[in-house]
């Protein structure tokens, strides 16, 4: 039983519609192009301040210590269900979303991005009105569950539970990474956009041609494979053959990693979307820890996957095949393995497993064409760790990672950098142990 | 569409400060990865190191500029030392992935919440180049009818070109010597060094914490032309385009970095300022259904990621570079 103290937060969400006058921007001439780096973070900006025309404000408050809730997504979509735009609460708790005029429009707050410690209790949405004569304030509230008086040993269950599944998550990437390094030798950069490649597919297959969720992954699943099988016919293939050296290879999957990833933002745009099924559901209670029927399925899934093809590669003729190939390439051709052919099945297997990572993950949250990227280090962490080109290793090390990435927080990291845990694991370990923890010991240096 | 526009804004990003930062760290990253054969996927974390070295000892400390500066340098021989010795031992591909985390590191911590005291959070620190700014001698910007330069600009550019001048004169004064020799040698066979007696590990290290030296410079001339720095400004993608600028012009070449910065600034500007005309106005080139103007400014970015796979497939040793010379052949 939880013995939970629910303290009742209310966000306020104050609706002002304003229409301000057009003021003339101030111009600047500006001869120099800032660094055209689209920023990766979605840590709280510091301040926001009021765009011009109409827009949507939203104030979060933790009305139980009047505190601002800062780093907090809001994404606004007209009644078409198209969205309008995202913004996120400043270190005041505040966010401007412009809206195009009157109607009614629905503000979705991301559960993910609530910081620590914060959970919402209802319906993360709320539909607003909104009224063109300027000055109309409208204001409800979110209930927000406070967590803090949790004890801690309910805080670590619920985050290892979480890292579990998000290790599983990346465990599906790793796995994709560590089967195409030790067949090819190649540290693949763009594998990052392999992940968002599952993701976008997923959500395309189900907004654009209406498959419902779970068909809509399995179609995904699929396209991430023919994905591969081009990559490696077009791309890689051409490139070994060519007898390029694996730096130059390395700066070849940069170049296609950028290309990929810029590709997606052109087709796909900077926002954050959702897919038509699951997007929020209540969690169950299980005892100890609490899961939404989506985060059981994901776990199920990734675990069903994982078993299959890691047996797969125990027993069958391919895997076998494979790990021949990894082994020494040479002698598996000179023994009538046809090597490129097991590498191309590979880079199948390997662009499958990572776009069903991505799938997953678009299910978990949500898409966005850089979420693979900020992933890849991640991936890289898991796979070193465990040890590169091993499969088990990939497995082990991803599970470290995702437990260590969720319940790092608990232990003083700043929840706002998670990730930094996790690479620090990485240098550390090549520090002390290059090979990683299952990889065999020999010369990398 | 008006090219003569399009042709100055290029011209004038090709010799503004933004190529200035990106020809410094790209000089760094030939002394790493063109001469040496290192590849350091973390130069955006020196430039880093460099900008907040500065901007945190001037704002959030209050020491005097030219502390800043020698802190700012500092930090990056502190960073190429910690970051080197678990390093430089391994392989090609775990240097890349451990600079690449370590980078990252560090961008996430100058941007966090949690450090805003220090560093400033996501809005960064700003006004800490006034001291540059006030040694200006120049009264009045630059106007050369094609291309025009503000005032503070201008003495950006001058410090900034006169830094790349030296900085390449020290590139080819060392790159003759017999240090530069051994360098290059390590790149080509690291174990036939290291059987002559040499101690490539030192070696190696020299070079990592010269090249880190330059890319600090490269982060304080941004912080300088910006007068702003945040930890956003440093990601991964900057060293990429440091790599694709270098590659442009040429590894392991003295002007290589340099020209390749011209080169990349000029293109990347160029082809942003055509696409925005492009799509702009009531009547665009390139119908809105087709493309936005949202759209048009990452054709350039995507241009990017094409023309370095194309030239590391096609011609990796860039406009002046010998293939030869090129570490790209590793083990």
């Amino acid at each position: 039983m939880r013995r939970t103290t629910h303290v009742l937060v209310t966000a306020v969400l104050a609706l002002m519609v304003l229409l301000l006058p057009a003021t003339a921007a101030s111009a600047t001439e500006d001869p120099s192009p800032a660094p055209a780096s689209p920023s990766a973070s979605t840590t709280a900006p510091t301040q926001n301040t009021p765009p011009q025309g109409a827009f949507i404000g939203v104030t979060l408050v933790d009305s139980s210590t009047d505190d601002p809730i800062p780093g907090v997504t809001l994404v606004v979509t007209d009644a078409d269900k198209t969205e309008i735009g995202e913004g996120v609460t400043d270190t005041d708790g505040r966010a401007f979303i412009s809206i195009p005029g009157q109607g009614e429009y629905t503000v979705e707050l991301e559960e993910d991005t609530l910081p620590d410690g914060i959970e919402l209790n209802g319906s993360t949405t709320r539909t607003v009105n909104a009224l063109l004569d300027g000055g109309n304030f409208a204001q409800f509230q979110i209930g927000v569950a406070e967590q803090a008086s949790v004890p801690f040993s309910e805080r670590f269950i619920t985050a290892l539970v979480g890292g579990i599944k998000f290790g599983l998550i990346i465990g599906l990437a790793a796995l994709g990474l560590s089967l195409i390094f030790g067949t090819t030798k190649l540290t693949n950069f763009s594998h990052g956009e392999l992940i968002t490649f599952g993701a976008i597919a997923t959500y395309v297959m189900n907004r654009a041609f209406g498959l419902p969720v779970i068909l809509a992954v399995v179609a995904a699943v699929v396209v991430s494979a023919g994905f591969g099988w081009l990559q490696d016919k077009f791309l890689w293939k051409p490139l070994r053959n060519k007898g390029i050296g694996i730096i130059a290879m390395m700066i070849v999957s940069i170049g296609f990693g950028l290309f990929l990833r810029f590709v997606f933002q052109f087709g796909f745009g900077g926002s954050r979307r959702s897919l038509s099924q699951y997007v929020t559901q209540p969690r169950k209670d299980y005892g100890f820890f609490s899961l939404a029927d989506k985060e059981a399925g994901i776990i199920i899934v990734a675990i069903v996957v994982l078993t299959v093809t890691c047996v797969g590669l125990m027993k069958t003729r391919l895997g076998k095949a494979m790990r021949a190939v990894s082994d020494n390439p040479a002698l598996s051709a000179s023994s009538g393995l046809r090597v490129d052919g097991v590498i191309r099945s590979v880079w199948v297997l390997g662009t499958a497993l990572t776009g069903l990572s991505g799938a997953l993950l678009a299910i978990n949250s949500q898409v966005n064409f850089q979420m693979g990227f900020k992933l890849l280090l991640l991936v890289f962490a898991a796979v070193t760790l465990g040890g590169l080109g091993t499969i088990w290793g990939a497995l082990l090390g991803s599970m470290i990672i995702g437990i260590l990435y969720e319940v790092g927080p608990l232990f003083g990291i700043p929840s706002s950098i998670k990730e930094v845990g996790a690479l620090v694991v990485l240098i550390l370990i090549l520090l002390v142990r290059p090979q990683g923890i299952l990889g065999r010991p020999e010369r990398i240096g | 569409m008006d090219f003569g526009t399009i042709f100055s804004s290029a011209l004038a990003s090709a010799l503004g400060p933004t190529a200035i930062v990106y020809a410094l760290a790209a000089i760094g990253l030939n002394i790493h990865f063109g001469y040496t054969g290192l590849l350091n996927f973390g130069q955006a974390g020196f430039m880093a190191v460099g900008a907040f070295g500065l901007s945190v000892s001037v704002v959030t400390y209050d020491l005097p500029f030219a502390v800043g500066i020698l802190i700012a340098v500092l930090a990056a021989v502190v960073l190429a030392i910690v970051l080197g010795v678990p390093t430089l031992r391994l392989r090609a591909d775990y240097l890349a992935i451990a600079t690449i985390a370590t980078a990252e590191i560090l961008r996430l911590i100058f941007g966090a919440v949690e450090t805003k005291d220090v560093f400033g959070g996501s809005n960064g620190l700003s006004g800490f180049a006034t001291t540059f700014y006030d040694l200006n001698p120049y009264n009045s910007g630059l106007d050369l009818g094609f291309i025009s330069y503000r005032r503070g600009d201008l003495w950006t550019l001058t410090v900034g070109w006169a830094l790349v001048i030296l900085a390449c004169l020290l590139v080819w004064l060392l790159m003759r010597s017999p240090w530069g020799r051994v360098l290059r040698s390590i790149r080509e066979d690291e174990d036939a060094v290291r059987s002559l007696g040499k101690n490539v590990f030192a070696y190696k290290m020299q070079a990592l914490v010269l090249g880190g030296v330059f890319g600090a410079l490269g982060g304080i001339v941004l912080a300088l032309f910006q007068n702003n720095v945040k930890g956003s400004d440093f990601s991964t993608n900057v060293t990429f385009y440091a790599y694709t600028a270098l590659l442009i012009g040429g590894a392991a070449r003295v002007l290589g970095p340099v020209i390749g910065a011209m080169i990349f600034w000029f293109l990347m500007t160029g082809i942003g300022s055509f696409f925005s005309q492009a799509t702009s106005g009531t009547d665009p080139l390139i119908p809105s259904d087709i493309m936005s103007d949202t759209q048009a400014s990452l054709v350039r970015l995507i241009l990017v990621g094409l023309g370095l796979m194309l030239l590391m497939i096609y011609r990796p040793q860039g406009i002046f570079g010998d293939r030869k010379e090129l570490a790209i052949d590793a083990r």
